[in-house]
């Protein structure tokens, strides 16, 4: 039985368990359910839960564990003269025969591996049965139990509501976990580079020179890994953006929350957070096609030598695009402002504007300042209107209209690159994903180091 | 008249010190009408509010006095929906012709909401948010005047002159309704506008907010609006009673509750209906 297969058979199980648990509460009851702890279909909850989650739980665990014991088991059947060669391509002829046993395409087929790949087959076959059949006579005996069990005294919506508490758990530090993972994994490949790579060439050279993977090899220079310039540009054109974006978001929030008609209000937000949707892709042929070269005619007028690819095409671009995040994110905060803060100003003769900016502004100060970090946070790991508006030239200059590159696009010109996964010239990309992590997080807490210093609280 | 003619600049200076009222009408509403949309809120009120006395406006819930009460310092205006007709004058001027600035008349006209709200700010820019926005000083240490002689009239001087700095939104709820009370004070109004200013207080902070309102009786005109009879009758030296967006019955206040006119007032006052 497959595992799609299984987890269907495991879900009808479950229904019918929960029949069962209701039926039977309803039993035990005498017909009055008065008489029992929880509704009836507490206790037919409880018992598909009790039969889903054990079955579900042998399902994850042997999926997990097979593939290791099975691949012992190709090892184990390949011929002596096979296993002396290097470990890479012991793995090689092992996903080769993998690939033959469930009719996928290979290439160097030989007679010996034909053999394996039967007797792979015929153990994975097995092993599959075997877990289905551990699986679904698990949850019969838990689930059973339960049934058993049940008494009018049974406190089954205690129970539902125990487990219900440990699967929340268990979402949130998934994503916890997850978040771990990926600056674990992050880590090591940094760790990985900086055997090649000496601290000083990435955190203080100011020059970006990589080469090509065979670069270093030879005992020749390794190339320059300086990230000076891309740090610069990345801080440089998401400074632009938020110039752009945060005076005209929070200008735009302030209307909308204070002076706008409801009627105004509700039609004008969704089209701006419509913004938000467009595709970065997108934003990418604008700056293309309209602002860059807009940008580069003004200059000629002026007499400036302005580049269409610049720090300045990819900044305002990009400030477009974070708009919404602060002007709607604002508007929310600035709208839960309590009513009896703007009535106790006007009440005392102030302005419409000047209750905004003494008294609401101050008080809505924490949520704007996460609406502005959120948006932040969005211009520094933003990649390709920086692809397509600045370029991908690693240039170290203090003059907005130059072509200049960011962090993350050379992460990606790195990743994609045919170079090998073990070289410096690839791994540069996680050190780089690494930096760039830590100095959103530093700026992050930093702000809200700030915000707490100077909030001014409501209750 | 002329004494209630001089800016509120002197005022703030020299208050009146007189005590007596001085049978003059500060507020008048003639045929007031007010509309929520479609429906009718308040119908055709007319009173005088006099000077340097406490009105009580009482009545059962929805009957209008705390829609009566906003439309005295236009605070019905922030209320998209709402349109008020009549006249309401202010020192013999209608507070709703085109030429008052609806800006200058709340400055004149203060109000004390029925819930505390403080600023979100230290003690000492609750009381200077007011004479700042007007610009009532010329420097650090008049505000600084303006606030402890605020703070002094509300009573709350003794209290809070050591941690002026501290929010005002830590304070007893009954120390923050004498906060905001000490705010309206500062911006040197003629009126003061309470609206049931002690139904979030327990009976000690209701007290004192009640000897204040004594005080303050001597310099300032004073509408309140209650649910507490006792507290119209205690606080009070006219009473308006409201019913269904009319008003019912207005006159003094020993009157109303000893010997009322219209049988609505005596069922309302002796607890029969309302």
């Amino acid at each position: 039985m497959s595992v799609s297969m299984l987890l269907a058979v495991v879900l009808i199980c479950a229904a019918v368990f929960y029949v069962l648990g209701n039926r039977r509460a309803i039993g035990v009851s005498g017909g009055d359910s008065r008489q029992l702890h929880s509704r009836p279909n507490y206790y037919g909850i409880l018992a598909a839960l009790w039969f889903a989650i054990p079955a579900i739980a042998v399902i994850v665990v042997w999926q997990v564990l097979q593939g290791h014991f099975l691949e012992g088991g190709i090892v184990d059947s390949l011929p002596p003269d096979v296993l002396e060669r290097s470990a890479d391509q012991v793995r090689l002829v092992v996903a080769t025969i993998k690939s033959l046993a469930f009719g996928g395409i290979a290439s160097g087929v030989e007679p010996y591996m034909l053999e394996s790949a039967a007797g792979y087959r015929s153990a994975h076959g097995f092993s599959q049965t075997l877990m289905s059949i551990m699986s679904l006579a698990l949850g019969l005996l838990v689930a059973g139990t339960t049934v058993a069990r049940i008494t009018p005294q049974t406190r089954a919506r205690n129970g539902v509501e125990r487990i219900v508490k440990a699967m929340l758990i268990a979402c949130a530090s998934l994503a916890i976990l997850t978040t771990a993972g990926i600056v674990l994994s992050m880590l090591f490949e940094t760790i990985n580079f900086f055997k090649t790579v000496p601290l000083s060439n990435f955190f203080f050279s100011t020059e970006w020179d990589p080469r090509f993977s065979s670069a270093g090899r030879d005992g020749g220079d390794t190339g320059q890994f300086g990230m000076i310039p891309l740090m610069v540009g990345t801080m440089y054109v998401a400074f632009v953006a938020m110039l752009v974006a945060v005076p005209i978001g929070l200008l735009a929030a302030m209307y909308l929350a204070e002076y706008a008609t409801p009627k105004f209000r509700a039609t004008a937000k969704p089209m701006l957070e419509i913004l938000a949707g467009i595709p970065t892709v997108v934003y990418g042929f604008f700056a293309l096609v309209t602002v860059g070269p807009f940008l580069r005619d003004t200059g000629d007028i002026m007499g400036l030598d302005i580049d269409a690819r610049s720090v300045m095409t990819a900044g305002i671009v990009m400030g477009i695009m974070i708009i919404p995040f602060i002007s709607s994110l604002s508007d929310d905060v600035i709208t839960q402002v309590p009513r009896s803060l703007r009535e106790g100003s006007l009440g005392l003769g102030a302005t419409k504007s000047e209750t905004i900016r003494k008294v609401i502004f101050p008080a809505a100060l924490p949520g704007i300042v996460g609406s502005i970090l959120l948006a932040a946070s969005r211009a520094i790991g933003e990649t390709m209107i920086v692809v397509m508006a600045a370029g991908v030239a690693a240039n170290l200059s203090g003059n907005p209209f130059e072509p200049m590159t960011t962090v993350t696009v050379k992460i990606v010109n790195q990743l994609t690159g045919d170079n090998e996964f073990t070289s410096p010239q690839t791994l540069v990309a996680f050190a780089l994903g690494m930096t760039l992590f830590v100095i959103t997080l530093g700026l992050n807490i930093f702000a809200l180091h700030i915000v707490r210093k100077y909030r001014e609280q409501y209750d | 008249m002329s004494a209630v003619e001089t800016n509120i600049q002197s005022e703030t200076v020299v208050p009146p010190q007189t005590a007596t009222p001085s049978n003059v009408a500060k507020m008048r509403g003639r045929d007031v009408c007010v509309f929520y949309g479609e429906k009718q809120a308040l119908f055709d009120v007319n009173i005088d509010i006099m000077e340097r006395e406490v009105t009580a406006l009482i009545g059962p819930s929805g009957c209008g006095k705390s829609t009566f009460l906003r439309c005295l310092n236009r605070m019905n205006d922030v209320v998209d929906i709402c349109r008020v007709t009549g006249d309401i004058t202010l020192d013999s001027q209608d507070i709703y012709d085109r030429a008052v600035d609806v800006v200058h008349l709340r400055a004149r006209v203060g109000m004390v909401f029925q819930k505390p709200n403080p600023f979100p700010k230290s003690i000492y820019e609750n009381i200077a948010y007011g004479p700042r926005i007007h610009g009532l000083t010329r420097n650090k240490a008049e505000l600084d005047e303006i606030v402890e002689t605020s703070l002094q009239k509300a009573g709350l001087w003794k209290e809070v002159k050591d941690r002026l700095d501290s929010p005002g939104t830590g304070l007893s709820g009954g120390q923050q309704q004498r906060l905001c009370i000490a705010r309206a004070i500062a911006v040197a109004p003629e009126v003061i506008l309470m609206d049931e200013p002690c139904s979030a207080l327990d009976p000690i902070a209701t007290a004192k907010i009640e000897d204040l309102i004594h005080e303050l009786r001597e310099n300032y005109t004073i509408a309140i609006v209650t649910h507490s009879m006792q507290q119209a009758a205690r606080v009070s030296q006219k009473t308006a009673f409201f019913h269904l967006g009319n008003l019912v019955e207005y006159g003094e206040t020993e009157q109303i509750f000893t010997n009322p006119k219209d049988e609505r007032t005596q069922g309302y006052i002796t607890g029969r209906f309302g």
